[in-house]
């Protein structure tokens, strides 16, 4: 007993404290855990929200970031979930408990339908024909507005849980549950999940990873599946929090909305697009709370946007990653940046930084 | 008839916003959502120098495609310039750069709809349906404009500048073309092409802060459709997309809220039958 508590001691200092980037997500995820008891209830509110959007934003960065497949629709698994989860609480009367999982089925069919093009298109092209499902589905929700709701959308939806604190502490897990395995799922490292190396495969040459004798068109359509099912769960979440569905789920702005918080934070890192959310949403529902900011929250939010791109343009969390971790040369074990030699195998970090000032003093 | 003129005129205010987009696209590799936003900036000014600045309509016209062009530079220098290798920043800084324009002119104007007069009032009668001079004056503008610019490009040393540098970058740059003075040209024209639209409709249309959404997901939809870079293709299929949307606008019922889903569902029915667009050029390393 006292010897596994012990290497579970060891495993902890070795594979959390070590590394900036994980000691930073625990701590992360521990004030996520305590923020209920701080903070007031429209605080409360926003963060709530904020959860629902890292997972739709990490779900992007899955399809787009790792398999490279550039979604500008992502809001239509997004929509469909929430309208499907919608639907199901309306009319069947079903608990949330079943109708956000099949919010996320529907989006998983959903995102097969939609992948059927993306088997033919690349680049660009996805790009532009992903970006107009959403709108031929908003077209279509128009069109019958007694079973959709119209533009008002569909209402009276069940409450997830019956306080604020639980629903937090609901959707709070379940974005941590699931960015945690949409990260493992990517994660090119993992011995024993193979996908993400493969995903990274496609996104880098698909026709060398078709040559290698991946089916490429299978792990696509696997990637728009399980982008499509984590939207489709924040999707259904959104819904039963917001008690509305509207047509405003499937808008491009949200779409894009994805997008922006993802490049923000970090693109190809799944916990980039969390730290976007984290970041970006809270801070914009706050400066409406100054009259003064409120109209011009959004030129903030462009500009904002804008040298973000232009002086870290990998994003945030890749920047400060960069700037507190080194990874050593010889062994790929991550380090604290002061380090000089590496942890595990004493091998000098730094070699190229050292090099170049070798040369300069030459010159 | 309506349905024809219609039709023309929205396909010819397409067509030139198709034809800026895909310039850009097809030059300098720049995915620039932004393009519509130029468009409502122009109909913005010429607003603005009409209405607020009483000038002569012609002149605020002119001003109006000026001042675009040359914020459609501005921005390529300070934005696009720096991060054009980096597909995806390029397309999130279009992005925030139309959120910018929209935000800043709802700022000021809010979110009224507002109308300019026309350049020449009145309006004639052909089988019993009106229409005003605006109307055929704009689909005239975009006859010559479209007209202009096939000269220009196949014509000018500029143009053929213009097309060494979309067929080879590196190669151009080797032929002693200055490509980066290319890019920032070209970016003037589409924006100035924008700009054009946006006077062309500003009084037939309404101008709001939020009139870059529609004509963007046209716009888009043309290009695909016509084969991304591929400026023939991109008019021909505005048309096409502008004489659907029309004609379902016309006949069916609760068409107008399809608008926009009719030329994207063309698109995407295409798109499965021919990937690369009705006249984009499929390359070998491409075709799966």
């Amino acid at each position: 007993m006292m010897g596994y508590l012990f290497w579970l001691y060891q495993w902890f200092r070795g594979e959390i404290l070590a590394i900036p980037g994980r000691v930073i997500a625990l701590v992360f995820v521990m004030c996520l855990l305590f923020a209920p008891l701080i903070v007031p209830q429209y605080v409360l509110h926003i963060l709530t929200l904020t959860a629902i959007f890292a997972i739709y934003a990490a779900s992007w960065d899955v399809l787009a970031g790792f398999t490279g497949q550039l979604n500008l629709g992502h809001a239509l698994f997004f929509g469909v979930a929430a309208y499907a989860a919608a639907l199901l609480s309306n009319h069947l009367h079903l608990s949330p408990w079943m109708t956000i999982p099949l919010g996320g089925f529907a989006a998983v069919i959903a995102g097969l339908i939609a992948g059927i093009p993306a088997l033919r298109l690349r680049g660009f092209y996805l790009a532009l024909v992903t970006l107009s499902f959403p709108l031929i589905l908003t077209g279509i929700l128009y069109i019958f507005p007694d079973f959709t709701g119209g533009e008002f959308g569909l209402y009276g939806i069940r409450r997830l849980s019956g306080s604020r604190p639980l629903d937090y502490y609901i959707i709070t897990l379940t974005m941590v549950g699931s960015v945690f395995v949409m990260w493992k799922f990517t994660d090119a490292r993992s011995k024993i999940v193979r996908v993400g190396v493969i995903l990274h495969a496609i996104r880098e040459d698909e026709i060398t990873a078709r040559t290698s004798g991946i089916d490429t068109t299978k792990y696509k359509l696997l990637a728009f599946a399980v982008s499509g099912f984590f939207a489709g769960i924040a999707g259904g979440l959104y819904a039963h929090f917001f008690r509305v569905a509207g047509p405003s789920t499937l808008e491009l702005f949200f779409s894009f909305q994805a997008i922006l918080w993802t490049i923000f934070g970090g693109i190809t890192t799944i916990y980039g697009p969390v730290t976007g959310v984290y970041i970006l949403y809270p801070l914009i529902e706050l400066l409406r709370l100054n009259p003064m900011v409120e109209k011009i929250r959004f030129i903030l939010f462009a500009l904002l946007l804008i040298f973000t791109l232009l002086f870290m343009p990998e994003g945030l969390s890749t920047w400060v990653r960069d700037r507190i971790e080194v990874k050593c040369p010889r062994c790929k074990l991550i380090n604290l940046i002061n380090r000089r030699y590496c942890r595990a195998c004493r091998a000098p970090l730094h070699l190229e930084k050292r090099k170049e000032k070798d040369q300069n003093g030459e010159e | 008839m309506a349905i024809l003129i219609n039709g023309l005129l929205s396909g010819g205010v397409f067509a030139i916003l198709a034809l800026g987009f895909s310039l850009v696209f097809g030059v300098a590799k720049i995915l620039n959502i932004a393009h519509s936003a130029f468009y409502m900036v122009s109909a913005f000014l010429i607003f603005i120098a009409a209405q607020l600045l009483g000038l002569p309509l012609l002149l605020s016209a002119i001003l109006a495609i000026l001042i675009t062009s040359i914020i459609g530079m501005v921005c390529y220098k300070l934005l696009f310039d720096r991060v054009k290798e980096r597909e995806t920043a390029v397309m999130i800084i279009a992005i925030a750069l139309a959120m910018l324009f929209q935000e800043i002119l709802l700022l000021i104007f809010g979110g009224h709809q507002r109308r300019i007069p026309p350049f020449v009032p009145g309006y004639m009668e052909i089988f019993d349906v009106r229409f005003s001079y605006q109307h055929l004056i704009a689909i005239a503008a975009a006859g010559i404009i479209l007209l202009g610019i096939r000269l220009l490009l196949s014509r000018t040393k500029l143009g053929n500048a213009i097309r060494a540098v979309a067929q080879d970058r590196e190669i151009a740059n080797v032929m002693g073309i200055n490509v980066n003075q290319i890019f920032m040209i070209t970016m003037g024209l589409s924006a100035g092409l924008a700009a054009v639209a946006g006077v062309v409709v500003a009084n037939i249309f309404m101008v709001n802060p939020l009139m870059w959404v529609q004509p963007l997901i046209v716009v888009l939809a043309a290009v695909v459709l016509g084969g991304l870079g591929s400026i023939k293709g991109s008019i021909i299929a505005s048309f096409i997309l502008g004489f659907a949307e029309t004609a379902v606008v016309f006949l069916a019922p609760g068409g107008s809220f399809l608008r926009g889903a009719v030329s994207l569902s063309v698109m995407v029915i295409v798109l499965l039958v021919r990937p690369e667009g009705l006249f984009g050029v499929a390359f070998e390393e491409e075709r799966l």
